[in-house]
């Protein structure tokens, strides 16, 4: 059962195609990376899930439903969390209270709120800096905040876009085991944009490869990389030397 | 109890005592000090929390004035029931310029503009209306009496400081429990970065509203006091800008998004200022505006010294949260 699927999702800004039918799932309880180079349309087509804007035309069903056209708030309120790949913390809060933001959407009470923002801070490890103020934060760690603000709204689905950027390889490994975590155990469906192939290949369960805005491979991690049109657009043609 | 509640406790009880050993001259000054921490306070709602700049809450002070005035004037209803038809005016004019403003996308300076263009048009349209006594203004009979009518608010200096007391310490209470409320977080989180707000669910347009809704309303209860201790109103002085701004200086001084910057900023300048002008009247000097040049000069200094405002500065010294 898909949790997610975007049917023929076309957008263009400008005249310019940034995504031309595109057609993708991610089942229930998976792990699916939207991979492509610079330009490729990936974030594209996180603004359209999660309603940042709507697509030009294309269907995006989520849980059953159409949500294509509905605000950012109605798409989260729907169970979809996100982060942004250049972070925006909201800087002059604490890390705690950046959390509660997100907590607040299903628990009422501030001592509620409280509450599952602290377990979100403990699983991202972010804990003993919860009442430093964000933007005292590394990168690194602003990066888990922007991750933790989303788990804290207890999404179905997490868009995750780009965020072991910058970091380095044993942190990297650290997210890698948290998101293996959240979704072995809590069924967390994951959907992530990521450049890092570490993660990519400890993480997904299916690639999906994005290039001039229209899909050019799909499949396992392991087929995809050999694919010769992904290595094509990756890496340039392969030569004989 | 915090530290920051026992001198809330200790300021109050000074407060509550103080007309019994202070001089009709000091009250009166106490009392606009009051006015303006109140009225500030009801300002942070919509900057402070919420990060929505106005540059016009005269508005909602001459609305709310005129509606009570009016009803009290004209048709006999007393200002217990007129405070609620000002609340709702202006609860409704705040929501007509959110709705707006919000609806259209116009933030920042551009909606800072928006509300001086209501505060202005409503200042010209007032000159202009029978009911409201155009410019020759509207006054409400005034009674020298020695016993308190609470009921039409309407008796001595003292009357209207307890009056003032409760207003200021009531939205002192009600700020204080919105901040640690899913109100509080959501306009914060506005304030801060309103994409990633929205993103963590919270419907952006509707929480705005509600801060102009209740900022608005806030407001015009200062206006009811206004008409109703000063006993006339004139358009051009209500509505003026000055006003706004007057009323904007406090939190901003004292520290904007705080609770007790409004209060600490509004007893600062008003005080102050008050003193300066008392002091070159025993001079025998008279200089007008000197009042508003010093506002510049304290504006001038908090913006290069204190960016972020008088209290934080305070709340640091004394080890006690902001």
């Amino acid at each position: 059962m898909s949790l997610l699927r975007a049917q023929s999702l076309t957008k263009s800004f400008r005249g310019l195609k940034a995504v031309s039918e595109a057609s993708f799932e991610a089942p229930e309880g998976g792990i699916v990376a939207l991979i492509g180079p610079n330009g490729a349309g990936k974030t594209t087509c996180f603004n359209m899930i999660a309603g940042v804007f709507a697509p030009d035309s294309g269907r995006i069903v989520f849980a059953d439903k159409e949500i294509q056209g509905q605000r950012a708030d109605q798409v989260c309120a729907a169970g979809v969390g996100r982060t942004f790949q250049i972070v925006k913390p909201f800087a002059g809060l604490s890390v705690l209270d950046n959390v509660m933001v997100g907590s607040f959407l299903r628990e009422k009470t501030e001592s509620g709120a409280r509450r599952v923002a602290l377990e979100v801070l403990a699983k991202l490890r972010l804990e003993p800096k919860a009442s430093q103020p964000a933007s005292a934060l590394t990168l690194p760690d602003r990066k888990r905040l922007e991750v933790a603000r989303a788990l804290a709204t207890r999404p179905r689905l997490l868009l995750l876009d780009e965020v072991m950027a910058g970091l380095r390889p044993t942190e990297c490994d650290e997210m890698v085991a948290v998101f293996r975590e959240l979704n072995r155990a809590d069924g967390l469906t994951i959907l992530l944009i990521e450049h890092v192939m570490r993660a990519v290949m400890a993480l997904a369960q299916s690639i999906v490869v994005l290039h001039h805005g229209e899909i050019i491979a799909r499949g396992a991690p392991a087929e995809v990389v050999r694919n010769p049109a992904v290595l094509e657009c990756y890496l340039g043609e392969e030569t004989e030397v | 109890m915090s530290r920051a509640a026992a001198l809330l406790l200790v300021l109050l009880a000074l407060l509550a005592a103080f007309p019994a050993f202070a001089s009709s001259y000091l009250l009166s000054v106490v009392t606009l000090i009051l006015f303006f921490a109140y009225a500030g306070q009801a300002w942070n709602v919509m900057m402070g929390f919420a990060g929505q700049l106005s540059l016009g809450h005269s508005l909602y002070v001459g609305v709310g004035a005129y509606a009570a005035a009016i009803l009290f004037t004209r048709y006999g209803i007393g200002p217990w029931a007129g405070v609620w038809v000002s609340i709702g005016v202006c609860a409704l004019l705040g929501a007509a310029i959110g709705f707006l403003a919000f609806r259209f996308g116009i933030s920042g300076v551009y909606f800072a503009l928006l509300t001086i263009a209501f505060a202005e048009f409503t200042r010209i349209g007032f000159d202009h209306l029978a009911i409201t006594g155009g410019p020759g203004g509207l006054f409400l009979k005034v009674s020298q009496r020695d016993s308190w009518d609470l009921l039409n608010l309407r008796g001595p200096p003292e009357m209207f400081y307890y009056v003032i007391l409760a207003l200021a310490a009531g939205a002192f209470l009600l700020c204080r429990a919105l901040l640690g409320s899913r109100a509080g977080y959501y306009w914060r989180a506005i304030r801060e970065n309103e994409e990633a707000a929205q993103a963590l669910g919270i419907n952006t347009f509707r929480w705005k509203l509600l801060a102009v809704m209740l900022s608005a309303a806030m407001t015009s209860v200062a206006g009811v006091f206004n008409a109703f201790y000063y006993n006339n109103l004139f358009p051009e002085q209500i509505f003026h800008i000055s006003r706004s701004i007057e009323i904007i200086l406090g939190p901003v001084i004292g520290g904007v998004g705080t609770l007790f910057g409004p209060v600490i900023g509004a007893a600062l300048l008003t005080s102050l200022a008050d003193a300066i002008t008392e002091a070159l009247a025993a001079l025998g000097w008279e200089v007008p505006g000197v009042k508003q040049v010093f506002y510049g000069f304290v504006l001038f200094a908090v913006v290069m010294f204190l960016p972020n405002g008088i209290w934080p500065a305070i709340a640091r010294r004394l080890g006690v949260s902001r």
